[in-house]
């Protein structure tokens, strides 16, 4: 089942839908047809010349790629070594999500799909495909657990605006997980002629895949930007919050079969890992299936799954994708964690040495800059994931 | 002989052999065997207990409220165990549990299929464990301590697919009738005709159940028509949300379903 040790794309899945023993597709009988669909043409689909030059175009002229590559002096003089943040934040939408919902429109379109489904938690990935399918005159739902509705209104607001209708979770504990489910259901009872964007590099094979593929654009860039202004060819650090993971996958990617570049993954650790309001899933989960692949995930004793708890929204999910279940299970990834008020205080230090106001997830990520031990002689890239006007209103309690 | 195999076997039922779902642990903790006790009673062929799952993508809002209400009332694999665990000292019926992987990974496939065999148990139905991964790390738990493992197919699933599931499946096959969750949709449609007029054309070694969208007497003998009898969730689980009586009320619902009159109840 396992690559063996000398063969390359050891952290890429294998020809069965697998990283290691993670992934596969769990997923009820009434979605195995939407999933063998897509598992038989994606790879096909996305190497196509016509599907590369229509997502690069959109991606450059759309979405506002490359990204910039900016080398944060004051906040490398505060730590004593050379950081690099990866501005995703200045994507178009305000976050990564958009790069992976380029992709799967994209994919839609030609698979014939006449309406898309998604998941959302705070409302990024959300606002994302609702952004999408408007460009694309494509119908959108969007579920959404009916706690967030409320926690979220702006990013409710702005879906509405674009057009996408948006469906209460009501059932199980009214958050992302729920509306996870919700679009799940939604796929069963409309297998012909909708897809599913999955936000995240969950869900059953292909999703984990496609999803970080669409997300590799990051680490791609960040390979060429580096050479370009520091002649290195790679970083020594590269740092990413971890929720489902797909800004994490997608800032490792093209580093994966590197092993001197050390990979950190920062999980949110709530008000404290063992506080019993946490989402660090590496420290208090273990192996199973969740939301169609085997994972690692919060859970009971009994196998039920646990309702994490974060700050940010976005890392406020009980699993993680199957590949970082491998690279955390494997050794390559390291995991780390940062409670709220240790992201809510980065996110404030990096405003006041750099000028740049950070989503809540990427705040985890600039957290643990000091935990790294990273030299003076030595190179970090940060994957700083989304911009953060969406949480002023949290950012805001803390100000004086 | 497993008791599924055998009730597909010796079966001269001409009417069609009725499968209940309900949860266990609902609408109390502790009705797990009372309702089990009144489904046989009122003349249940099959039981299907379902394990409450936090997450049950593939079903729809009624069953997921049970989901929801067994586990607030504390529901777990070991609790239900130990509920069922001298039920055959009166349930006579086959009985299988349905649910979710996740939960059966913890426990441990092994520990699982042999405290199944212990209580009782005659199979399972997994939605989410795909067949492939049944196929090549679990068959062999499964068959070594004679659980039966029950798979499904939609309309969507392919004739080869199909004829996987017929080869590597045991007991009988359950036939979704249409693209949809449990307690969507209701009725047999001329596509379903179609569609079930397929699957008898393809003579099948399994025997097929048809389940989603049955409710009633109508629904169940109309879907009796093209398989070895119809699978009933939702509808039920309706029935014990309302009911003052549970006894009376399970018993009175699978008279209804499967038409038996007065007469025959007293005689």
């Amino acid at each position: 089942m396992m690559a063996s040790v000398a063969e390359k794309n050891l952290y890429q899945v294998n020809s069965r839908g697998y990283y290691g023993t993670f992934g596969g597709a769990f997923i009820p009988e009434m979605l195995y047809p939407n999933v063998e669909e897509l598992r038989e043409h994606y790879l096909q689909i996305i190497s196509d010349p016509s599907f590369q030059a229509e997502y690069n175009d959109l991606l450059r002229n759309y979405v506002g790629r490359p990204t910039p590559l900016y080398k944060a002096n004051r906040l490398s003089e505060k730590y004593n070594t050379n950081i690099f943040l990866k501005r995703e934040d200045l994507c178009h939408t305000g976050a990564h999500k958009v790069n992976n919902t380029i992709g799967q429109i994209l994919l839609a379109k030609r698979l014939g799909k006449k309406r898309v489904v998604a998941e959302t938690g705070a409302g990024q990935h959300g606002v994302a495909t609702a952004t999408v399918c408007a460009l694309m005159n494509i119908e959108c739902i969007v579920y959404m657990g009916e706690l967030d509705i409320e926690r979220q209104a702006p990013n409710v607001a702005r879906m509405k605006m674009l057009g996408a209708e948006v469906r209460a979770a009501t059932c199980g504990s009214k958050t992302l997980k729920d509306a996870t489910n919700e679009a799940m259901r939604h796929w069963i009872n409309n297998p012909v002629d909708t897809h599913y964007i999955i936000g995240s590099v969950v869900g059953p094979h292909p999703y984990p895949d496609m999803v970080a593929r669409f997300q590799s654009i990051i680490s791609e860039e960040m390979r060429w930007q580096l050479k370009e202004q520091t002649g290195k060819e790679t970083p020594d650090y590269v740092v990413a919050c971890v929720g489902g993971g797909s800004n994490a996958a997608g800032a490792f990617y093209h580093f994966l079969d590197e092993e001197q570049v050390k990979l950190v993954a920062v999980e949110a650790a709530g008000q404290g890992v063992h506080s019993g309001h946490s989402a660090a899933t590496t420290a208090l989960g273990k192996p199973g299936v969740l939301h169609g692949s085997r994972t690692i995930l919060m859970q009971t004793e009994d196998g039920q799954v646990t309702e994490p708890y974060s700050i940010s929204a976005g890392l406020d999910y009980p699993g993680i994708g199957p590949q970082h279940a491998y690279l955390f299970d494997s050794g390559r990834g390291t995991f780390l964690s940062a409670t709220d008020d240790e992201a809510v205080q980065a996110a404030f230090e990096l405003t006041r040495l750099e000028g740049i106001i950070p989503a809540l997830e990427s705040s985890h990520a600039l957290a643990v800059l000091g935990k790294l031990g990273a030299t003076p002689n030595e190179t970090v890239i940060l994957n700083l994931s989304g911009r953060g006007d969406k949480d002023m209103a949290t950012y805001m309690k803390y100000i004086d | 002989m497993n008791r599924i195999t055998k009730l597909f076997k010796e079966s001269t039922n001409q009417e069609g052999l009725l499968n209940v779902y309900f949860t266990a642990g609902f609408p109390k903790l502790d009705d797990t065997l009372k309702v089990l006790t009144a489904l046989q009673e009122g003349g249940a062929d099959l039981v299907e207990i379902g394990m409450p799952y936090s997450d049950p993508v593939a079903d729809g809002e009624t069953i997921q409220k049970s989901n929801d209400q067994a586990l607030e009332n504390g529901m777990t694999v070991r609790i239900l165990f130990d509920q069922l665990k001298d039920m055959r000292q009166t349930i006579n019926v086959p009985v299988l549990l349905m649910g979710y992987v996740n939960p059966v990974l913890q426990y441990g496939i092994e520990d699982f299929c042999k405290k199944c065999a212990e209580v009782g148990v005659d199979g399972l139905i997994l939605p989410d464990l795909p067949l492939d991964v049944y196929e090549s790390e679990y068959k062999h738990i499964f068959d070594a301590h004679g659980i039966l493992n029950i798979f499904l197919i939609t309309p969507q699933t392919s004739e080869k697919r199909i004829r996987q599931i017929d080869e590597v499946g045991e007991g009988f096959i359950y036939t979704v009738s249409s693209a949809s969750v449990t307690g969507s949709k209701s009725g047999v449609s001329g596509d379903m005709e179609a569609y079930f007029n397929r699957l008898n054309a393809m003579n099948l070694q399994n025997p097929r159940l048809i389940g989603f969208g049955i409710k009633d007497h109508a629904t169940f003998k109309k879907a009796s028509e093209y398989a070895a009898g119809a699978i009933i969730g939702s509808a039920f689980i309706r029935v014990l949300e309302q009911s003052n009586n549970l006894s009376e009320d399970i018993k009175n619902f699978v008279y209804q379903v499967k038409n038996v009159s007065q007469e025959e109840i007293n005689a």
